[in-house]
């Protein structure tokens, strides 16, 4: 026993020289990362800030002004000019300088004062639907409101019904707060493959790791070896960027603890594990790499990032079942703004036990055979 | 620079080319696996939200809100028996928005004053949050107005938007993303085919067999470069025509504009791989740089995803040096507005100087020397 444990202890500090004793590759794995959450955290938001927009106000009352008033004052709304044709307008959607055009017809004011109903027209820049979307709601938001102002000010009665909404675990439904926790899990997934995805080929290419497979090491033993400087490595960044999230960030963490790292180090064994059997596969650091890219892409978009996984067909949100990520969001999500502990992440926990366990056993079992 | 040269070069790699396959996989696989996956995988349209209604004395008005909710495609409504059990089902993910009609709804609803439709949503998807909130909300509106009209009211709205969305106005995200996704693939096709090819020839020691010769150095980087050019233009036409008839985007800019940004951007991702892979020295290293610097900066800094006019200014001009936002920007325009020059010339512009820089940064620190 003592001499197994003294082997795989070798091999690991081998392996944590060979990842960290050059400093092109010292400086490859703790930087990037880092530098990442900070920008990536202050870059993927989907709330709007300065939505630009023009107005092509042919209206000559009062009340299309506070209206337009209402749009510059928001805080998602930037006024950029005023146009004063429709030409122009067409142009400034067209070169995409304008998201957004308001078009105010010239009987706005005069149909207000009647009593009848004004409309105005939106056009918004569809190339970038997501935005012309959120855009979309918030500019409907703000009608309603106006709307609401005017008939308390004409005296109306007022509607049947009106629908207050809050939001629970995220009352500003400041999207950072979902998305920085997010980062940290995909992060952590880069770390993983960074450490284990061109490990193993890259020995195969070299030569060294026949000499490997002669020392009196099991591939058990290799494949323990391998795998330590993956955990450690993703463990030590994998806290750093969870503490940037709530020291830098200042995302809220309500949960436990105890039930985020049972689940950072569930989601290494499965990470670290894919990524040791994609480096089993390869025969060079190129299919290495092209492996790397195969599983980590799909990974990230598959995984509810950013897209939830609720609107995907029910075909691919069977697939997304194999994907380690999923469940480290939700266990991320979980501990960080829905208070989640333990109990709770049960049903995460176990799937990602399993795909480690498979992909490890599908790695060892690949040291030897690709031998030959 | 020699034409028999480079020719012998281009035949050197492309022979080298034959015998990994991964390269061929890279080009052609990696793209049609993830337009696949992506295609269907990826949709900002939320579908069947579950709602959780709570009701606490239901009466024929209350039936005419929830049935307003159960005629829209956008809901998958269920009828909880009290509060507390729909905060359970919140809790636990069975529901995404609770709706409580208290028991005054109907009494203060039909008298004078305005009753309380109560919306709790779900705000760890902040994102899907508002969507939640806006469809619950056209909803309401939809009620109101029918509500006037059955009792021969006119309905008060004093302003109403009729909502214009040009390029797209079904608002398909599908229609958006393909473009947006074909940058980013060929964002990873690009650097993944160059990052190691300079690297390799470091590590196997027959770079040393290349310096003897009389070729030059752009003539080596030339000869790296062509054969992988071509390579990526065939996944690109591969992707364009996926896009096209099988995700059914529409192109309406011509196809010759969209080969030449195209060949544009591949030139400018194979520069950034060749760079990567010509400083790095070892194919380990860049192959690290390689996962580092491409994906993610192309799937969150490219306005791709997250709209660059909402981030801070400084992340703003980080944006770019980031190739594919001109990318993205050019196709997105290309697909669905047309031949636009007005934004096709400055995203051209922006990306020709970072190709330049990264052939450039190539030329200059490729030595063909050994230490």
């Amino acid at each position: 026993m003592r001499a197994i444990l003294q082997r795989v202890f070798a091999l690991t500090v081998k392996e944590l020289l060979a990842l960290l004793r050059d400093p092109a590759s010292r400086a490859v794995l703790i930087g990037p990362p880092i530098i990442q959450l900070l920008v990536f955290g202050y870059a993927a938001t989907f709330d709007l800030k300065h939505v630009p927009f023009v107005v092509y106000n042919q209206d000559q009352g009062q009340t299309s002004r506070e209206l337009v008033a209402r749009f510059s004052g928001a805080p998602s709304f930037d006024l950029l000019r005023p146009v004063h044709n429709q030409e122009e307008l067409k142009q400034a959607i067209e070169d995409k300088s304008a998201l957004m055009a308001m078009n105010i017809g010239p009987t706005f004011s005069a149909d207000l004062e009647r009593g009848r109903t004004a409309h105005i027209q939106l056009i918004l820049d569809g190339r970038d639907s997501n935005t012309a979307a959120l855009a979309m709601g918030y500019a409907q938001s703000i009608i309603t409101r106006f709307n609401e102002a005017q008939n308390k000010q004409h005296g109306m009665k007022p509607p049947p019904a009106v629908l207050l909404d809050r939001a629970w675990f995220n009352p500003n439904l400041d999207s950072r707060w979902f998305i920085v926790p997010g980062i940290c899990g995909i992060l952590t997934l880069l770390i993983s493959m960074l450490t284990t995805g061109l490990s193993v080929a890259r020995e195969r290419e070299m030569g060294t790791f026949d000499q490997l497979l002669v020392t009196p090491m099991s591939p058990m033993e290799i494949l323990v070896g391998k795998s330590l400087p993956g955990f450690l490595v993703g463990i030590a960044e994998g806290s750093l960027i969870i503490f940037m999230a709530i020291f830098w960030f200042h995302v809220p963490f309500t949960g436990s603890f105890m039930g985020l790292y049972i689940g950072l180090l569930c989601f290494l064994v499965s990470s670290v594990g894919i990524g040791l059997m994609i480096s089993s596969l390869a025969v060079t650091q190129q299919q290495g790499l092209l492996g790397v890219f195969l599983f980590l892409v799909p990974a990230i978009v598959l995984s509810g990032f950013a897209t939830p996984i609720a609107n995907m067909p029910v075909a691919v949100q069977y697939i997304t079942l194999l994907d380690p990520l999923r469940y480290f969001l939700i266990i991320l999500r979980g501990s960080f703004l829905q208070g989640g502990g333990t109990a709770l992440f049960w049903p995460q926990y176990w799937p990602l036990l399993m795909i480690g366990l498979l992909t490890m056993s599908v790695a060892g079992s690949l040291f030897r055979k690709r031998l030959a | 620079m020699n034409r028999m040269r480079i020719k012998g070069l281009i035949r050197k790699e492309s022979y080298e080319i034959l015998r990994d396959p991964s390269s061929i996989a890279i080009a052609f696989v990696l793209p049609l696996v993830l337009l696949l996956i992506f295609g269907y995988g990826v949709s900002l349209d939320a579908r069947s939200i579950h709602v959780a209604e709570v009701v606490d004395q239901p009466t024929h008005l209350t039936g005419s809100f929830l049935a307003e909710l159960q005629g829209s495609p956008w809901f998958r409504p269920t009828l909880y028996p009290d509060y507390p059990s729909a905060e359970q089902a919140l809790l636990h993910g069975k529901a995404e928005a609770i709706l409580w009609l208290r028991s005054d709804f109907s009494r203060i609803a039909l008298g004078r004053g305005s009753a309380t439709i109560h919306l709790t949503v779900n705000g760890v998807d902040a994102n899907q949050a508002h969507i939640v909130q806006n469809y619950i909300g056209g909803t309401w509106q939809a009620w109101l107005q029918q509500q006037a009209s059955l009792q021969g009211k006119p309905f008060a709205v004093p302003v109403v938007a009729d909502v214009r969305v040009w390029f797209n106005p079904e608002l398909t995200s599908r229609d958006y993303l393909i473009p947006g996704l074909i940058a980013i693939i060929m964002t990873l096709i690009g650097a993944l085919l160059t990052a190691l090819v300079v690297a390799r020839e470091w590590e196997r020691g027959t770079m040393e067999g290349i310096m003897v010769t009389p070729v030059a150095k752009t003539e080596i980087l030339l000869g790296k470069l062509v054969p992988y050019f071509v390579m990526g233009m065939g996944g690109m036409i591969m992707s364009t025509a996926m896009a096209v008839f099988l995700f059914q985007v529409p192109l309406r800019g011509s196809f010759l504009v969209l080969f030449g940004t195209a060949a544009l951007f591949l030139l400018t991702a194979l520069g950034m791989g060749l760079a990567i892979s010509v400083l790095a020295r070892s194919q380990f290293v860049a192959a690290m740089v390689a996962i580092v610097t491409t994906f993610l900066p192309a799937f969150i800094l490219s306005g791709f995803l997250f709209d660059i006019r909402s981030m801070p200014p400084v992340i703003q001009i980080l944006t770019h040096i980031v190739a594919a936002r001109y990318f993205v920007a050019m196709l997105q325009t290309t697909f669905l507005a047309g031949n636009t020059w007005s934004v096709l010339l400055p995203n051209a512009l922006g990306m020709a100087i970072l190709c330049a820089v990264f052939l450039g940064l190539s030329v200059l620190r490729f030595r063909k020397r050994l230490d």
